[in-house]
């Protein structure tokens, strides 16, 4: 029976109707979790989704982590919980410090939406085990007005040496883009970090949007493997196993 | 109310307005008002309701009897002109919405919520027929790109048509930016949207069953666009008192996401017997045209009108043009479980009026009647004007026929070298790469696009279907400025081919009418030839007109806009896996050009770069041989033949070719045989053309089909190398074999990255942008 996984639905989500379709071609049972509901109907992970939750008014993210489900979701993060925020989800998790650092506005100050390449840094990750080893950078879009990561240099420092790095932006041969690098890392992410862990390794946010690369139709799959790991993970969660990432920070 | 103040004691005495002409209605107008309320004088709310009703926006006055003869009828119609949008099946029980609408003069007044509100306004249309908007073309308008002002409108404009679509979460795909000096101070912003239905959940704007409650949902109603687009254009509002307001509605994208959401729950669970977006006329435009519709009659109460500000006067409240606001027709036992959807979007929600049996929409407040007037009056029944067309007395009209053409434009006997001029034209604002524009929309989400924005028409995937749907904008005012019918047909013509070539079916076509002031007799001649044009294109290429809208008086103090019909097309291919694009696919495919150039140089995009003489005419279309053209194309696609098509338009072959070569990062070798001047044989835009490739073994398979669907062909050459390599092969005007292969004109030779360079740079350059 396939493993059931929440995604958050708040006023404004807009890619919720696409991670849910997503989780089904990942294998998952998809379950819309509404922002007043403060219980997660024991779904075995969740999604935020991209979106303008609560219309980003004010900051992106700033008003949904006050949502009643947050709250849910803090304590499942808490517990052990997989939990993974894509684009808006990213912005939501960062505002509630479930992941460390802060999305500001794009270096340029404006929207962009166009296609990135980013490389995993680790692969035993609940959310990167099924990525192919010493695989090409996988291609997905991002769309955001606010997606330059942020965090001051100890930050960024303990975060590399914790491992809690988990994508960056990259060039067509997989190297890391510089700050400056506008076709690579178009946000100009510090340390051109598309993706963090916190420290549990259990929380994990994305700027770009791996279900929005989950079929080749759309011209790239190079995202589902990313969903498929949380599915699969999940699903070892559910059946009581523990999940392979809580490895590293322990 | 307050409309109209006499001047304070003490001011010279100036002789004031009458209150129906400050709103924008002529004297022969109130008359006929008069007339269809008995002979009784309508007081002030009612002289307001009928200004905005009345306004050329919602009644179509100056355009309605030209509309009619367009075609509507076409397989699968289920909703044509008249309703909020078109809709058409698409099998399985599904169909298509869709439509194009203008927001041109709010958005010269207010750039970004100009745009803003025109997205907004839109996507009401498609999710009101219980659609759910998949994708959004923009068509966009400028003057002059090296202008301070231009700079500001495009920036302000691009912000808001992203700031909108990409935060309601519905892609921007597609569209155009045209830049033309008639639009300098008279920008246009025209927006298509489209969207997916199960028919069975259409839903009909009208207000059948006397006893239904009306229900207001969305946002409050407020003083934002009082008058709105509806008068902007026509009526000056004199008053000096603190209300004055821009007339420019303000967007909130936030709240038109609730509404798509709301609104697409309450019609999936039947809970509503008709829907109506708010738009221009407000809650009366709302109010009369789904009673019309229905034949019955609305009572509004005012005092159950949900408002966002205190001392609202009644006809504020009756004609403002907030956003985001919708209007459902409810049976009283479905109020309780239509509140409980509004509410849990979080939307304000109000039964504020009931539908009636009388015909007429009244407006009550305290139990007292403030207005009473025939729904029809306010809508079907509106005044309809009989505008005087006229031809101008000086306009260049093409050649006489046999009139020698083509013999005069002289490249490169102008000193033009060739590769030159197809890098100036790569990197001309009208044909550089758009990226730095479309990379502020959001253009994935949905995860529906297979194509979208900068490589010709945009392809939607349908979810759960082999199919997709193909959309394409195009509008010709170059030509169109010239001989407006022709422009028009060539709009229809170019629009209905970047349909075809994707292998896709055109379903049926939405247009966006931008023209002058029509009580000027010139500028509705313009309007009358592109309508006439717009009607012989489509009757000869069996598309139905699906609805549209209406935009004039588009005039500045520089002067009328070039007239322009905004075409868009929506096209069905059955299997997506077929999809075939413009970009070359392989080296060593075989290139082939069908149909044939004619000459006629004037609109170009090489015109506007070199200019033009007296003896260069006009391109001339052959609509029986479009329709051949978009036939094999897609029979061609159907057997598996085409490795890639690519339309020959801005530009010419040779900008084609170079398309062609830089999407598909690969070279090509052509030699192109020619009876006419290279500047016509290169960069001439001359309808009825595609450049196909297929492999070396399927070449003389197509040529074959080309000529059994009655068209010229010709093997040009091979796809291949890193450089566009088009040498020109004279044929003598006599024809004889052995003029074949002397050459004329030097080759053009350029390499791939140089072509590169000048069509990724060329926007961003003209409009100041970095990078």
């Amino acid at each position: 029976m396939p493993v059931r996984i929440g995604v958050v639905v708040f006023p404004g989500s807009n890619c919720d109707r696409d991670t849910l379709h997503g989780l089904e071609l990942a294998g998952g049972e998809p379950v819309a979790l509404w922002h007043e509901q403060a219980t997660l109907d024991g779904v075995a992970a969740v999604i935020l989704p991209g979106g303008f939750a609560y219309g980003d008014y004010l900051r992106a993210g700033v008003i949904a982590r006050f949502s009643p489900v947050m709250r849910a979701v803090e304590a499942f993060a808490a517990d052990g919980g997989l939990v993974l925020g894509i684009c808006n989800g990213f912005q939501v998790l960062a505002e509630a410090g479930l992941v460390p650092g802060a999305l500001l506005r794009n270096r340029g100050l404006r929207f962009l939406g166009r296609d990135v390449r980013i490389a995993a840094e680790r692969l035993d990750t609940p959310f990167t085990h099924g990525l192919a080893a010493g695989g090409a950078p996988l291609r997905m879009p991002i769309a955001h007005g606010e997606g330059c990561y942020y965090a001051d240099d100890a930050t960024l420092d303990a975060l590399e040496a914790e491992g809690q790095v988990l994508f960056r932006y990259v060039d067509e041969e997989g190297g890391q883009a510089a700050e400056d690098d506008r076709e690579h890392n178009p946000n100009g992410s510090l340390r051109a970090i598309a993706g963090v862990l916190n420290a549990a390794g259990n929380v994990a946010g994305l700027m770009p949007h791996p279900e929005r690369a989950s079929e080749s139709i759309l011209g790239s799959d190079e995202g589902l493997p990313i969903i498929r790991s949380l599915v699969e993970s999940a699903a070892r969660a559910a059946a009581g196993e523990r999940p392979l990432a809580l490895v590293a920070a322990s | 109310m307050t409309i109209a103040e006499p001047e304070a004691v003490g001011e010279p005495a100036e002789p004031v307005e009458p209150l129906h002409r400050q709103l924008g209605l002529t004297d022969d107008e109130l008359e006929a008002i008069r007339e269809r309320l008995a002979g009784r004088q309508p007081n002030e709310l009612e002289l307001a309701m009928f200004s905005v009703m009345w306004s050329e926006h919602c009644s179509y006055k100056s355009s309605k009897p030209l509309l009619g003869t367009l075609p509507t009828a076409g397989a699968g119609v289920v909703a044509g002109p008249g309703e909020n949008a078109g809709v058409i099946s698409i099998g399985d029980g599904l169909a298509v919405a869709f439509k194009i609408e203008s927001h041109n003069h709010p958005s010269a007044v207010e750039p970004y919520q100009g745009a803003a509100t025109g997205v907004g306004g839109i996507l009401r249309d498609i999710f009101t027929m219980g659609a759910r908007p998949i994708a959004v073309l923009d068509a966009l308008r400028f003057g002059d790109p090296a202008d301070v002002r231009t700079r500001h409108l495009v920036d302000g404009v691009v912000g808001g048509v992203g700031g909108y679509g990409n935060c309601v979460g519905i892609p921007t795909v597609g569209g155009e930016l045209v830049f033309d000096p008639s639009y300098q101070g008279n920008p246009l912003v025209n927006v298509m949207a489209i969207g997916v239905l199960e028919e069975r959940h259409l839903t009909r704007a009208a207000a059948p069953g006397p006893g239904n409650l009306v229900v207001l949902f969305g946002s409050t109603t407020g003083r934002d666009g009082i008058g709105g687009a509806s008068v902007l254009a026509s009526a000056t509002f004199s008053d000096a008192d603190a209300s004055k307001r821009p007339s420019v509605q303000v967007g909130d994208p936030f709240a038109e996401k609730l509404l798509i959401e709301a609104s697409l729950e309450l019609i999936e669970r039947g809970l509503v017997e008709g829907l109506q977006d708010l738009g221009a006329g407000g809650i009366t435009c709302a109010t009369s045209e789904t009673a019309d519709r229905a034949g019955t009659g609305i009572t509004v109460d005012l005092d159950a009108i949900p408002l966002r500000e205190p001392g609202m006067a009644p006809f504020e409240v009756m004609i403002s043009e907030s956003q985001e606001r919708m209007c459902a027709i409810v049976r009283p036992d479905r109020w309780p479980d239509v509140r409980e959807v509004a509410e849990r979007w979080g939307l304000p929600v109000a039964v504020i009026g009931r539908v009636t049996d009388d015909g007429d929409i009244t407006v009550t407040s305290g139990g007292a009647e403030l207005a009473r007037i025939p729904a029809a009056a306010l809508t079907s029944d509106a005044i309809v004007h009989q505008r005087v067309a006229r031809a101008p007395e000086h306009r260049r009209a093409a050649p006489a026929p046999g009139a020698p053409t083509g013999a005069s434009d002289r490249l490169p006997e102008r000193g033009m070298d060739p590769g030159a001029v197809l890098l100036a034209l790569l990197g001309s604002p009208n044909l550089a790469s758009r990226r730095s524009v479309f990379e502020r929309y959001d253009s994935t989400v949905g995860t529906d696009t297979v194509v979208g924005p900068g490589h010709g028409a945009a392809v939607m995937r349908i979810k759960g279907t082999s199919r997709a749907l193909v959309a394409a904008t195009d509008g010709n005012q170059a030509v169109g400025v010239l001989d407006p019918h022709l422009g028009a047909a060539m709009s229809v013509a170019e629009a209905t081919r970047n349909v075809s070539i994707t292998g896709a079916r055109p379903l049926g076509v939405t247009n966006c009418l931008n023209y002058g002031d029509p009580t000027r007799p010139e500028a509705f001649w313009q309007l009358t030839e592109g309508v006439r044009g717009l009607a012989d294109a489509c009757r000869a290429l069996g598309l139905p007109v699906t609805g549209g809208n209406v935009s004039l008086y588009n005039e500045s103090p520089a002067g009328s806009i070039a007239p322009t019909p905004e075409i868009g097309v929506v096209g069905l291919i059955d299997d997506v896996a077929a999809l075939v694009g413009p970009a070359f696919v392989t080296d060593g495919d075989a290139i082939l050009l069908v149909g044939e150039a004619t000459s006629g140089l004037i609109g170009s995009s090489y015109a506007a770069l070199a200019g033009t003489t007296v003896e260069d005419g006009l391109p001339s279309l052959d609509l029986v041989r479009e329709a051949a053209v978009q036939g094999f194309a897609r029979d061609a696609i159907d057997r598996g033949l085409v490795e890639s098509a690519q339309d020959v338009s801005g530009g010419g072959l040779a900008v084609a070719l170079a398309e062609a070569a830089m999407w598909g990062g690969r070279g090509a070798a052509v030699r192109v045989p020619t009876s006419m001047s290279p500047a016509v044989e290169l960069f001439g835009e001359s309808p009825s053309r595609i450049v196909v490739t297929t492999t070396q073994r399927h070449a003389p398979a197509l040529a074959l089909l080309a000529r059994q669907h009655g068209l010229p062909v010709e093997t040009l050459g091979s796809v291949g190398g890193d450089r566009l390599q088009i040498q020109l092969v004279g044929t003598s005007s006599t024809g004889a074999s052995e003029e074949r292969g002397s050459t004329i004109a030097d080759v053009l030779d350029v390499p791939l990255t140089a072509l590169r360079h000048a069509w990724d740079h060329g926007l961003t350059r003209a409009l100041g942008w970095g990078n």
